[in-house]
């Protein structure tokens, strides 16, 4: 049992180290600005636009449930535009960046995880290297700051549908007129919350296409090996993004 | 010249080359063969840094590989052209963004790299693929592309990766008349990795055999094919080990595929 525990610790160091490592040569590549620069917008639009359609998917239906779920909460002692306040603060603050986190583990994570996995199993990574250029400065840099300026735009239009959906949910199904869930969403709003959210959008975006990078192009083996590569991907982004959510809370929103 | 000194490398528990030595003199086709998962792709990987060595080095025109800053490597690689066993094409890319890829690190105009480009596919028998993609071509037609990929660079070194493997006798017969017609035009320095004596036996200048994680024997075409070392005499006939399959030089696939994988 001990041995396990032991094992497993050190794998988790060993695992740490090696993406220490691999950041470092990362942010090494970055002065090879003539390789990455032509890559990022045609990366920007893969990661960010491309991402739209099931951000907003998922944001949409998180504002009805929202809507309805607060009028559920709120019974005769809270006033009913109170249905606002809480359909703005979560989305803005917790559930936009954070569904659409996990949601784009799957889908960016998993897609550059399966392609650069594919890439050096089939020594297309090699075959870069020989041709003179760097994979970090090739493939990685461009998916990764990709990641970190697209992820917040994305999350900025989930939190925007998330609303307008709460909206429509409230004014249609509930006894509240949109003069009093605009009065909710204002009564407790400060331009904090969107920066909150969109901060941690940018951190998600980052380890999310770091990770997927990292373990794409660690893969061995042929498609069993991408495979594994895949889907540790998403487990280990998924995970991070929950870390960082507390950790975004702990140092942000703390009471001084 | 390129000259292996002393090279060791181990994967794990497996031990895949325990002091590999042999050079290669300018101008020459070496062909360094040997059972699958001896090695001979370890060694040929060592060439241009993608592995380093546990013991031992690699000196490419006087300088040790493996001591090379990232800069001075990614020079050196600029006058290497690596064939890969299965092309490595960037299978994203038209034939001709593949082949344009390497060519665009170099202080080249569009006309320039298109001129070079076509040149190298008429150079492999394949003029006018410019605009097909690698999923559409054979597998003889892919390592056409990988080789004219190579030479498009007009590079001083060709390392030849299993180039005839997997293919029809016909299509290998072919790639091997290309590596032929590829030296005589620009007059390169080869080193090929194979098991395929007959391709061997077209494409070299000399042949030395890798086994046990060393060279066993190496000489010119005709020293092999007249030699008598039995274990030499063995792989070059193709004949089973009389003590079975375990005591041939080959390991089994599993072991081969193993090593493929820790090399990654």
């Amino acid at each position: 049992m001990l041995a396990a525990v032991g094992r497993g610790s050190v794998g988790f160091v060993e695992e740490f180290g090696r993406l220490g490592h691999f950041l470092a040569d990362t942010i090494r590549a970055v002065a090879d600005l003539r390789t990455w620069g032509r890559q990022l917008f045609p990366m920007m639009r893969r990661v960010g636009v491309d991402s739209l359609p099931i951000a907003l998917f998922i944001s949409a239906f998180t504002g009805i449930v929202l809507a309805l779920l607060a009028s559920y909460i709120f019974t005769a002692a809270v006033p009913i535009y109170f249905v606002g306040a809480l359909v703005g603060k979560t989305t803005m603050m917790e559930l936009g960046p954070v569904l659409t986190g996990l949601a784009l583990a799957g889908r960016v994570g998993a897609n550059i995880a399966a392609e650069l996995g594919t890439m050096r199993v089939t020594e297309q990574v090699d075959a870069l290297e020989t041709l003179a250029y760097d994979p970090h400065a090739y493939l990685v840099l461009p998916r990764v700051i990709a990641g970190t300026l697209m992820f917040p735009i994305v999350v900025a239009f989930a939190m925007a549908m998330g609303i307008f959906m709460g909206w429509l949910a409230a004014t249609t199904l509930l006894p509240i007129t949109t003069a009093e869930f605009l009065r909710g969403l204002r009564l407790f709003y400060v331009p904090f919350d969107i920066q909150f959210g969109l901060i941690k959008a940018a951190s998600f975006g980052f380890v999310i296409t770091l990770i997927g990078c990292h373990l794409g192009l660690e893969t061995r083996g042929g498609a069993e090996g991408v495979g594994s590569a895949t889907t540790r991907t998403v487990v280990y982004s998924a995970e991070m993004i929950l870390v960082l959510d507390a950790f975004w809370a702990l140092t942000l929103l703390r009471p001084a | 010249m390129i000259a292996f000194r002393e090279l060791h490398k181990a994967f794990g528990p497996k031990q895949v080359l325990r002091g590999l030595s042999v050079a290669v003199q300018d101008g020459e086709t070496l062909v360094i063969v040997g059972g699958s998962g001896s090695g001979k792709s370890v060694a040929l990987k060592h060439v241009v840094g993608l592995l380093e060595p546990d013991a031992g080095e690699v000196e490419v025109d006087g300088q040790v590989v493996s001591r090379l800053r990232r800069t001075e490597l990614t020079e050196l690689r600029s006058h290497i052209g690596y064939v890969f066993q299965f092309a490595a094409l960037f299978d994203s890319m038209t034939i001709f963004d593949n082949l344009a890829f390497g060519l665009r690190r170099r202080p080249m105009g569009e006309a320039e790299i298109r001129t070079r480009v076509a040149e190298a596919l008429r150079l492999v028998d394949l003029p006018g693929a410019e605009q097909r993609m690698p999923a559409e071509l054979s597998g003889g037609m892919r390592k056409r592309v990988g080789l004219a990929r190579a030479i498009a660079l007009r590079p001083k070194y060709l390392l030849y990766d299993e180039p005839t493997t997997g293919l029809d006798p016909v299509t290998a017969a072919v790639i091997d008349e290309l590596m032929v017609r590829t030296r005589e035009a620009l007059g390169v320095t080869s080193i090929v990795i194979t098991h395929d004596m007959r391709s061997a036996y077209t494409v070299g200048d000399r042949i030395a055999m890798l086994y046990e994680g060393r060279i066993r024997q190496e000489g010119t075409v005709a020293e092999i094919q007249q030699t008598t070392d039995p274990v030499v005499r063995q792989f070059i006939e193709g004949r089973p080990s009389p003590r079975g399959p375990e005591a041939a030089a080959p390991p089994s696939s599993d072991e081969e595929v193993a090593v493929k994988e820790s090399q990654r």
